[in-house]
């Protein structure tokens, strides 16, 4: 057997005490998990207001995250905001008939996508969403001095349209 | 009002001519044909000195500012009934920040000014003159292993700082001051983010590693060889790279986040 010197010894521990410190960090307090499921799909969402929904904001259903915002932009000839989701192909089943809303985690908590899975049903010609489509049914963000607004004046909102219907969310 | 302009300009070119001659002994003394028969003992002898002996400061640091700042925090945070936002609260603030930075202060401190000051012994009682005369590149013998040994040490002892802080933060706001366990990790964990923050942690201890060795390094390789000048030496290593390790984690920061 070789000698080993204390020296090695203690500085070979050193090393070990490092990685399994970034273990930890990775696994604890990241909460990176190993067995990823790299595979997911991005669905696309046109909003009339994202509010302060941010890139990396979980995409859930129910509360169970499925996924996570990936990007937002807006789009170059409407206009509008687009959010780019990315979800986890294990949840394939999203009917195309889903809603995509901007919620909000608490009163001052962070801003999410909650997603109302709509109903399938071949002969009304709703389909499974797929990479790259997108979420016909979106509800914006409550803004809460438009709210305000709206309270003070009594506005009506002009409603009717497809995606105005942030004022009808609870 | 001429000597001061020209005051002013001799220390520009005596500081400039300072960092022309580090970057030339870190040039040579890190570029070349690597020697790992040769050099291997003498990198672990150093990693032992320069990283491992730093071990308990560290983390004795880390425990207590870990703790300080789940103190401090839940202080703060109980008044608006968030305490939930605790284990976010301490992870981010010593992942971003004083993990890597702390860290470094420490080691410059620890390790910095006792590299200074070794290799200010071995310059001035000419241990370094008589290596070269007999054909030992004291560059590649006796600051590469250093160099290397610091730069491999200081991430390390940030990541220890920081999983330590981590706990010890828990130990006080969990254990002590009844948050809930759950809660505290999971709030960590759906906040921090492996590649944006940890990466980032990771990326900057490695900035402070080369930038604090290298100073401690070239301040004992250049200083004047007498027992004045160890101990101005010394000092200087330690100011310097205090200084600049905070001047670059707020260029970092700003780059970063």
């Amino acid at each position: 057997m070789v000698k080993y010197s204390k020296t090695e010894f203690s500085v070979g521990l050193f090393m070990l005490l490092g990685i399994i410190a970034g273990v930890i960090l990775a696994l604890k307090v990241a909460g990176l998990t190993l067995s990823y499921d790299s595979g997911v799909y991005s669905v696309y969402g046109y909003f009339d207001n994202v509010g302060s929904l941010k890139v990396r904001a979980p995409v859930k259903i129910g509360g169970v995250v499925i996924g996570r915002v990936s990007a937002i932009y807006v789009d170059h000839e409407k206009l509008v905001p687009v959010v780019k989701m990315e979800i986890e192909s294990q949840y394939s089943e999203l009917s195309s008939e889903s809603k995509a809303s901007v919620l909000t985690a608490g009163l001052i908590g962070e801003q999410y996508i909650g997603i109302t899975p709509g109903f399938y049903d071949e002969d009304m010609g709703s389909t499974y969403l797929k990479d790259g489509d997108r979420i016909m049914d979106t509800g914006s963000a409550i803004v809460l001095e438009e709210l305000i607004g709206k309270f003070l004046y009594s506005v009506k909102g002009d409603g009717g349209s497809d995606s105005d219907t942030a004022s009808s969310e609870k | 009002m001429i000597n001061f302009i020209s005051g002013i300009g001799r220390y520009g070119v005596r500081k400039i001519n300072a960092l022309g001659r580090a970057t030339i002994m870190l040039f040579y003394s890190v570029v070349g044909k690597p020697q790992f028969d040769k050099n291997f003992p003498q990198l672990i002898q150093q990693l032992y000195v320069v990283g491992v002996q730093s071990i308990s400061i560290i983390a004795i640091s880390g425990l207590f500012i870990g703790m300080v700042l789940g103190l401090q925090g839940f202080n703060v945070l109980v008044r608006f009934m968030a305490e939930g936002a605790l284990g976010q609260l301490v992870a981010l603030s010593i992942i971003r920040e004083l993990g890597p930075v702390v860290a470094a202060l420490l080691f410059a401190g620890r390790a910095g000014s006792a590299l200074t000051a070794e290799i200010g012994l071995k310059k001035a009682t000419e241990q370094l003159t008589s290596m070269e005369m007999m054909a030992v590149d004291p560059l590649r013998r006796v600051i590469a292993p250093r160099f290397w040994a610091g730069v491999i040490s200081l991430p390390i002892l940030a990541t220890i700082f920081t999983v330590v802080g981590i706990y010890g933060g828990k130990l006080v706001g969990v254990d002590w001051l009844g948050v809930d366990d759950g809660i505290f990790w999971s709030g960590m964990q759906s906040n921090v983010d492996f590649w944006d923050d940890l990466g980032m942690c990771f990326i900057k201890s490695v900035v402070f590693a080369v930038v604090v060795t290298w100073i401690a390094l070239f301040n004992g390789y250049d200083l004047v060889p007498t027992s004045a000048g160890i101990s101005k030496a010394t000092t200087n290593t330690v100011v310097q790279s205090s200084l600049a390790v905070l001047g670059l984690d707020f260029i970092l920061t700003a780059l970063m986040f």
